[in-house]
């Protein structure tokens, strides 16, 4: 049976990825390998949460303008590389759906996972594609400053490693909900707790399905709803039929390819530069294209400063992240909301002891950390080899930086290697894109399958056939649902809701679970105000923060280059072709968006961060306090001592192998 | 699954317990206190201090780029004594413990 629905899925997702593979073709006939555009649209999710105003107008919909310059794939090498991940992936799902039988096999692969496999898993579940693009682009263009924001990635473990993990894995059992109930009324609790849950990873998932599909898009030549509808089949198959398992397998692959490929790129880069890193430093310094760069694009010095060191700015912080505030609000977020994100605290559950918990943070921590120092490597290198205004013309962003710099680095040797390392690095961001989102949707499938239909609605009354049947159903709702938004939401500007997620996960997650673990007073009150309060605050500071779209702004902006434009024409200057397709492009921006209001009927910004993590985390822990005081609870006072034993040794909790 | 049933505010009160739970508070709550501020000195650095970030240490790379490489040494470096006092010395507080509780 379990087969026959395996088989089926292959069939569709094959089926998917061969439709989408020929409908290009019909309006490209004959013109032989499919090479792929490029928009100048940001890949949305590739482009990290704190991308600044200039980055986030390329991210919003720009009118195809005719790119100068297309990245090509080699359908022929990478079409069976990609054969290949997903025939391995789904052979490890046929494997794993025979070990899923209980609940606690479909939502903790039965506790059986080591903790150094729980920690390659753990890494898989955390660098999305935008990590591995997008940083690597920032450095590229912006050199010092993509390394700077990288480091609040690896820095967040450090909460997950004192704070939460251990007590975790002793307190709970299955999902965030079952912490917070310990001892407190459990049904409003696993209710609002569920749909916080539900909220960050929604966020979380249409930021990485959008991205998906304009990833395929761009490198594949897949149409961007075929792309999405494959993503998407795909991962339902992973956490349908394999559960906990099949998603850890595809996360640790995933991990093991992404780190194989960012090693062998900075092997490369390295050989280039003798293996010296005072070589590499001087080549980024004295590269007259990074200078020209600096100069010109990001400085716009029209003439250069005489005596001023174009090289060395691009190695000194300041050329992107330029709202030190907002950088701040950043990484409250990031230290505070890794430990919040439900898909990452579901990972500790899968491991049998609170010892094994530790160590795979540890070796995630190796993996993830490795991995941003050699991104630095694939940064650095493309700004040197690919050049930043090679980078730019393929992508304003920069996400194909690292796809570049392999086809570059490969070609070198011979053009063979090129496509090769090219596609490799495709399947890559491919294999990144299903294990995030599988572990998404898992995350989300037992917030609603385990606290709200089980434990809510059945009052904790549900066999084992049942537990597993509701938590298939629902993952595979969870998953359509995914598809449907990411379709709906492919013109809709994503790049915020991953700061949203962090957002949620820092001020409505993580206040409640802290407190419930370490606070004796806390209670129901407190959850539920936490909650709501952090979770709200969030989402209401980025509907009205410079993330959202203000048409007035882009009105203004529009007038500005209008005005330039038509004193030059004034002055008897003749435009060029390029300045008076600007004008015209200005006058219909202009015309389109005066007058006009951000979502919420705003003219501008009432926040004017892009993170909100600074205010609505304070506010998450206040809120928890005083709704705590506000309705104490003799009984959640009583039983803080059978919590906090618990959680500090491990005693009595839940089996990890429960028959 | 019908567990023993422990008397928890008893445990709670083990002097094994209390100095576990002591200890644990003081060390993952210091180092976790120590690893936030080292790290907000990053961004907080490179936007007030840019001159001290600028200072070209070993060639060319500056003191910006050796301070960012420090955050993840440092929180490595972290995590493996946090490891190593917890195997050493948590571990062992908590198995006493659970052996004098059988």
């Amino acid at each position: 049976m379990k087969k026959l629905f395996a088989a089926i899925t292959l069939a569709l997702t094959f089926g998917a990825f061969a439709y989408a593979a020929e409908a290009p073709k019909a309006p490209a006939a004959g013109t032989g390998a499919p090479a792929v555009a490029a928009p100048a649209t940001a890949a949305a999710p590739a482009v990290t949460p704190a991308v600044p105003a200039d980055a986030m107008k390329a991210a919003t919909p720009a009118p195809s303008t005719p790119e100068k310059k297309t990245l090509k794939a080699n359908p022929y090498v990478t079409i069976p590389i990609f054969l290949i991940i997903i025939a391995v992936t789904l052979s490890v799902v046929i494997w794993s759906a025979k070990k899923t039988k209980s609940a606690a096999d479909f939502y903790t692969a039965g506790g059986g996972i080591t903790g150094t496999q729980n920690g390659w898993a753990i890494a898989g579940d955390y660098m999305s594609a935008a990590s591995f693009l997008g940083i690597s682009g920032m450095i590229s263009l912006y050199g010092y400053d993509g390394f700077m924001y990288s480091v609040g990635w690896l820095v967040a473990y450090i909460t997950v490693l004192l704070i939460v993990a251990e007590p975790c894995r002793n307190a709970g059992k299955y999902t965030l909900g079952d912490i917070l109930s310990f001892r407190t009324e459990p049904k409003p609790v696993r209710a609002v707790c569920a749909i916080s849950v539900v909220a960050v990873s929604t966020f979380y998932l249409t930021a990485q399905m959008v991205g998906a599909g304009k990833l395929m898009q761009l490198l594949l030549g897949i149409p961007y709803k075929w792309a999405i509808v494959g993503v998407g089949i795909l991962m339902v198959g992973y956490v349908v039929f394999g559960g906990m398992t099949a998603t850890t397998w595809v996360q640790i692959i995933k991990a093991g390819l992404l780190m194989t490929g960012a090693a062998v790129l900075s092997v490369l880069v390295g050989l280039k530069a003798g293996m010296s890193p005072f070589q590499f430093f001087n080549d980024i310094a004295t590269s007259p294209n990074i200078m020209e760069h600096v100069q010109k694009v990001v400085l716009k010095d029209p003439l250069p400063v005489p005596g001023f060191d174009y090289g060395q700015r691009f190695l000194e912080p300041g050329l992107f992240l330029k709202a030190p505030l907002d950088q701040i609000s950043l990484g409250m977020a990031l230290v505070l909301g890794t430990a919040g994100m439900p898909h990452i605290l579901m990972r500790f559950f899968t491991v049998p002891t609170a010892q094994a918990a530790r160590k795979s943070v540890i070796v995630a921590m190796f993996i993830i950390g490795s991995f941003y120092i050699l991104t630095t490597l694939l940064g650095f290198g493309a700004a040197i080899h690919v050049t930043p205004q090679g980078i730019q013309a393929v992508d304003k962003g920069g996400n194909m930086a690292a796809m570049m710099l392999a086809q570059k680095l490969g070609g070198d040797i011979s053009p063979f290697l090129g496509d090769l390392l090219l596609a490799f690095l495709c399947a890559v961001a491919f294999a990144t894109i299903l294990a995030v989102v599988s572990g998404l949707v898992l995350a989300a499938s037992a917030a609603i399958a385990h606290d709200i239909y089980v434990n809510v609605i059945k009052d904790g009354h549900a066999d084992q056939h049942e537990q597993v049947m509701a938590a298939r159903v629902t993952s595979l709702c969870v998953g359509a649902m995914g598809i449907i938004i990411g379709i709906a939401a492919e013109k809709q500007n994503v790049a915020h809701l991953v700061a949203l997620a962090f957002a949620v996960a820092s001020s409505g997650n993580l206040p409640v679970v802290v407190l419930s673990l370490f606070w004796r007073k806390f209670n129901t009150a407190g959850v539920i105000s936490g909650l709501v309060v952090g979770t709200i605050a969030s989402i209401g500071l980025v509907m009205v923060s410079p993330n959202m779209t203000y048409p007035q702004k882009i009105a203004d902006d529009a007038k500005k280059a209008i005005v330039k434009l038509e004193e030059k024409q004034a002055s008897g200057a003749v435009l060029a072709e390029k300045e008076l397709k600007d004008l015209d492009k200005a006058k219909a921006d202009f015309a389109k968006n005066d007058g006009g209001k951000s979502f919420l009927g705003l003219k501008k910004p009432l926040f004017t961060l892009k993170n909100p993590g600074i205010v609505s985390i304070p506010l998450g822990f206040l809120a928890a306090i005083f709704g705590c005081l506000a309705f104490p609870s003799r009984r959640s006072e009583e039983m803080f001592d059978e919590i906090y034993v618990r959680q500090n040794t491990g005693i009595g909790m839940a089996k990890a192998i429960d028959h | 699954m019908a567990d023993k049933q422990y008397d928890w505010g008893a445990i709670a009160r083990n002097p094994k317990f209390v100095e576990l739970h002591h200890k644990k508070t003081v060390f993952l709550f210091g180092w976790w206190i120590f690893s936030s501020v080292y790290y907000f000195l990053l961004p907080i650095g490179a936007a007030y201090a840019p001159g001290l970030f600028k200072i070209q240490i070993l060639g060319r790379v500056n003191f910006g780029y050796l301070f960012a490489l420090s955050q993840f040494f440092v929180s490595w470096g972290i995590a493996m004594y946090y490891a190593h006092v917890a195997n050493k010395d948590f571990d062992r507080l908590t198995r006493e413990l659970v052996d004098e509780l059988k």
